[in-house]
Parts: C-alpha cells; structure tokens; sequence
C-alpha cells in the first residue's frame, strides 16, 4: 500500500512565543514536526511495513523544513516532496490546493495527515484536501486496520468509540492515541541523507499563483495578556457565594 | 582545522539526547533504587541502534568512528551511569576485539547479534592476582586436539550477568609471560562456565559486574581472537580503544553536573540573592566549565588521532585520566554548590558524585595510567623504563 503523509513543521510546543512588529520571532526557536503529524507518520510507516508499501512525505515551508524532512525520513519514510515556494506559504486554502496539485499526480492507496497543526489549530488542510482530490476522509482517527480495499477508522465519539468503514483511496487524520511515535534508528539518520527529496516551487506543480493566494486577512497578532493574580474570598459560605456571584456578575460579567 | 562535526552525526546526537531525556533520565532514579536497568529502556535503546555504534555496516551496526562514538557517548553520558556502563561496555571492550582481530566467521557470527543488542558483549582480563598486571594471570588454557581446556578465575566482569558473549584472556603458555596469553571468544553457555553473584558496587547501579568461573571449559581452536599468544597487545588495543569512549562519558557527565549546578545557583537563594551572585559559587561554575572545555577539545584531538590510523597510546591513557579527574572535580564542586540537597539521595548529585568514583580505578587507574605515559614518554626517547 502507498501511502502519501502530508507534514508541517512547526515550533516547539515548550518554546518561548515572541513577536517582534506583529510578527511570530523565528529567531532561536526550536522547530519540529507538528506532534500529530507525527503519529501520521508513524501510521504510515506500520502500514509500509505491513503491506510492504511506500511512504513519502510532501510539506510546505521554506529551507528550514528541510530537518523535519530529514527526521521523517530517518524514521523510514522512503521519500519527500517540499513546495518550498513563497506563493504556496498563504492559508489553509492555499495549503491545501498546493498539496492537492502535488498529490494529483501520484498513485496512493492512503493519505494520512496530523488532525490538526499545533501552532494555528485550524484542523481544515487536510480536509480541504480529502474535498480537492475527492476522496473520503476520516478525521482524528484513534485506530487504522484493513480489509481488502476498506479501511476501518476508529474515532472517539464523547466517551465511546464510532467505527467507520470507508472504501480506499482515503485520508484520514490523526488524533493522540493513534500509536507512539518512534525515534529514527540512528543507522536511519545515516540513511536518511541518501533519500530522494524532490523541491518544487508553485509553477512546477501547475498552479497560478493569484489563483492560490490566501483569502484569510490576519489582522492582528497578540500575545495574550498576563493573568492577573487570583482572589481567595473569604467569610462563610453564603457570604462567599454571594462575593462570587456579584464578581461574576459585575467584575468579570460573564453570567 | 575543522572542530565541527557532520551533519549526520549533529542529527544522531541530538535524537540520542532527545532519546536520552524522554526515555531514561525520567527512569534514572528507579533504576538506581532497584539497581535494574528496565527492559523496556534497553529494548528501546536496541531498537534505535545504541547497541551497533561500534559494529560495521555490513554487519547490522553503525560503524562509526571514534569521533562519533565519542559524540554519541558524550550525549550518552547525561543520565544513569549504570545504563551508560551496560552500553559503554558492550560498544567497548565487549565488541571492539572482535572487530578489530576477529576473523570473517567470527565476525559473522557474533557482529550481527552483537549489532541487534540480542548478544551483549563482556572483557574479562582482572583475576584477584592480576588486573593491570596481566603477565601474572592465572586462568590457563590447554591445547587438547581441536580445542582449549581453560580453568581459572575473573573478576569484576562488566555486563557479566547479562552478557553473551565474553572476550577472556587466558595463558597459553606459561614460559612466554605476557608472550603466553590467548584473547578467546567464550559463550555463556559453555558447558563449565559460571558467572557469579552480582557485586554490591558504591555506584553504577542499574550495571552489574560479577566473577567468572571456568571449570574445564573446552573452547574450540576457532574461538581464539587474534593470533595465539598475542592476547597481551590484544588487551591493551582493545583497553585503548575503550579509554577514549570512557572519557567521552565523564565528559557528559560532567556537562550534565555543570548544567544542574547552573540551575540550582539561579534558583536558589541565600542571604536574599541568588547563589549565583556570589563570587565564590562564580568561580566554581567557572572552573567547572574551563575543566570541560579543556576535556572537550582534548577528547576530540585524541578520538581524531585514533580515526587517523594513530595508535595513540600515550593520548588514549592521558584522555582516560584526565576525563575521570575532571569528572571527579566536577562532581565535587556540584555537590558543594548544591549544599544539603547533593547530599540527598533524592537529587541525582550525590548518584554522579559516587559514579564518578570508579572512572578513576576501572579500565585501568589512573596511577596505570600515568605508568603508561611515562613509559610512552621515554619509549619516544629510546629509553626503556
């Protein structure tokens, strides 16, 4: 089976966020690959190993996500395809007809994507991109298995679980819990250097760059705002309850 | 003059110390209380290839040189000694012999395993009689037929408890002194061969060390490492080739003292400032730090020298006492700086503090060491001592 993992790099959940002019600083921070793409990843490579299938990789993003790269493929990813093209980095729109024009052209039996980035959480790309190439989706799948052309997604469903069967080519998207992910064997390190990854920029995958240009405007940016100590209230009960509701109220005003 | 390493081997420390931190630190203070290293950290630890840094490609490992097996050592070195020992040990003395002087067969037999971590390697040269003095072992093996009969003793076998394969030195022949010693491939279950129990050790806990026992052990002639009667300059290569590897882990040892004593000197506060304030706890981060630099660029140059093709004898034993001295001194300071809590066996300090101990006694003393030096010193003159 082939399977194609669409990846994003991101920062490090633990890095310190600052801006400089409106702007995400870049300077300093550690990036990674988006923790839910990285369960994709490792979906995809128990399904290579399974079925004796192929895995590449396709990401947007500029030089630095070439270490993401690097990791997916030291992990067992057998090749990359990066858009490394200012036109594709837009929004989700734009993300999501540039990796439809780069999977367009391929043959693949699943697409597997984080559920979500860490670092925007808009959880849209990858169903944009089931839409774009007209294949149906899973979404924040807990388990994976197949039978013959179906495949069978597990998801959490408040509590319970709700099992989907759907006919392949399919994407599905990765949710925590799917499995844990591994670290590149060190002999996989050595070998990820030898793989092939494929740049391309917008042109060479046959998009028009206004006809992918982002249609979300970010108006502003901000850190949110220090919390502010907290207030212990005190006397007895119905004193108390009382405080509280007046705060809630008044203060606050939130009921 | 190039002091970076490459890209490859930037990427394989850092998922070793991404490893290394998510994997087993969190576990270092279990393993010290139970003085078992979890099968779940080794299987992982097999997994991502820690146990074939010595091994060749060809036959499953990674065969790095001495730089990158110092690099990878080094990042190795931040958590539990006892679980650095199992690997260090195994990529050392454990395997280096055989492939360094194992023949084609040998090598197929043992390196893939070896690579897997499914066989762990063993050196066993000290006896009660002989450590650093090997002219004066007393295990002997006799050519009957096609074979060796060995009987004798060891101890303070590293990996002992968990190990596969043994590479012992044993004398031939009596009359050549240490002419007359044979290095031998011995498998666990050779029929007269016993390990011992497990010593209670100051430190290294999670890493056991035992005796062994040959009781008419017969080895087959195959089993011999090397050329018969060379087991002596046998010894000593592959005791070089572990020295280096040693020092790499007091320097991540040390690193890793110098980052926490950094730590607890801006956290803490005595006489409403921060320790790290004071001029005295400056001076001690300062020299800890300087003692590392100095260990750092040292160790490189040395594993540089081996991976040339040099024999580097006199540098692989002055790398060897200098790391351990450093990592002692480092060690000292850490506590110091830490006060009451390097004393309590809660903190890691006071584990780091004990383990630092033996690298000044094991793979040869540091008194051997400086024998060692000097001998080489005068040997460049022409002068024999």
């Amino acid at each position: 089976m082939n399977v194609i993992v669409c990846m994003k790099q991101t920062f490090d959940t633990e890095a310190k966020i600052t801006l400089t002019d409106g702007k995400i600083n870049e300077e300093g921070v550690q990036w990674i690959i988006n923790p839910y793409d990285e369960y994709a990843i490792e979906e995809a490579l128990k399904i290579k190993e399974a079925t004796e299938g192929t895995v590449t990789v396709v990401t947007i993003g500029p030089a630095r996500v070439e270490e993401a790269v690097r990791t997916a493929l030291a992990m067992g990813a057998d090749d990359a395809v990066i858009v490394d093209d200012p036109a594709a980095f837009g929004d989700e729109f734009t993300a999501a007809e540039v990796l439809a024009a780069v999977i367009r052209t391929r043959t693949y039996d699943v697409i597997l994507a984080g559920n979500q980035a860490v670092d925007d959480g808009s959880s849209q790309v990858a169903v944009r991109l089931a839409q774009l190439l007209d294949v149906p989706h899973v979404s924040t799948i807990t388990k994976l298995t197949f039978d013959g052309a179906v495949a069978v997604a597990e998801r959490d469903a408040e509590g319970d679980t709700e099992v989907v069967e759907v006919k392949l080519p399919a994407l599905f998207t990765a949710q925590q819990g799917l499995n844990e992910p591994r670290y590149p064997s060190l002999l996989g390190i050595r070998k990820a250097s030898k793989k092939p990854v494929e740049h391309v920029t917008v042109a060479g995958i046959g998009l028009a760059e206004n006809a992918i240009a982002k249609r979300v405007a970010v108006t502003e940016t901000f850190i949110p705002a220090q919390k502010g100590a907290g207030r212990i209230l005190t006397g007895d009960t119905p004193e108390r309850v009382r405080e509280l509701v007046r705060e809630l109220r008044q203060t606050s005003k939130v009921i | 003059m190039n002091f970076s390493f490459h890209d490859d081997l930037l990427e394989m420390k850092k998922m070793v110390q991404s490893f290394i931190a998510n994997e087993v630190e969190p576990y270092a203070m279990k393993i010290e209380e139970e003085d078992r290293v979890p099968d779940a950290i080794l299987d992982a630890s097999r997994r991502i290839g820690l146990f074939g840094l010595s091994i060749p490609e060809r036959y499953g490992g990674l065969g790095l040189d001495m730089v990158g097996k110092s690099a990878i050592f080094e990042e190795l070195g931040k958590t539990s000694n006892g679980y650095t020992t199992i690997l260090g040990a195994h990529n050392g003395i454990g395997s280096v012999g055989i492939v360094e002087l194992g023949n084609e067969e040998q090598k197929e037999r043992y390196l893939p395993r070896m690579a897997r971590g499914e066989w762990i390697g063993a050196f066993a040269l000290t006896e009660p009689e002989a450590g650093s003095n090997a002219a004066n072992l007393k295990t002997v093996a006799k050519r009957v037929g096609d074979r060796f009969v060995v009987n004798g003793q060891k101890i303070y076998c590293t990996n002992a408890p968990l190990a596969t394969v043994f590479t012992v030195m044993a004398v031939t022949d009596p009359e050549a002194g240490s002419r007359g010693i044979t290095s031998f491939l011995v498998e666990r279950e050779t029929p007269g061969f016993h390990v011992g129990a497990i010593e209670k050790k100051m430190g290294l806990h999670g890493s056991h060390t035992a005796q062994l026992y040959f009781e008419d052990m017969e080895v087959p002639i195959e089993n011999v490492l090397g050329i018969e009667g060379m087991g002596y300059v046998n010894a000593l290569k592959i005791l070089a080739n572990g020295r280096v590897g040693l020092a790499a882990r007091c320097l991540g040892s040390s690193e890793y003292l110098l980052d926490r004593s950094l730590k607890h000197a801006a956290e803490r506060s005595q006489f409403g400032k921060p320790l790290a304030s004071q001029q005295i706890i400056q001076h001690y981060v300062a020299e800890m730090a300087l003692e590392i630099e100095t260990l750092r660029a040292f160790l490189y140059r040395v594993a540089w020298m081996i991976d040339q093709g040099e024999q580097a004898v006199k540098e692989a034993a002055m790398v060897k006492l200098y790391a351990s001295e450093v990592y002692h001194r480092v060690a000292d300071y850490a506590v110091q700086i830490h006060g009451g809590i390097g004393f309590i066996a809660d903190y890691p300090i006071e584990r780091f503090y004990r383990d630092a101990r033996i690298t000044r006694i094991y793979e040869g003393t540091s008194e051997i060491q400086k024998n060692i030096i000097a001998d080489r010193l005068f040997r460049e003159r022409g002068v024999t001592i």
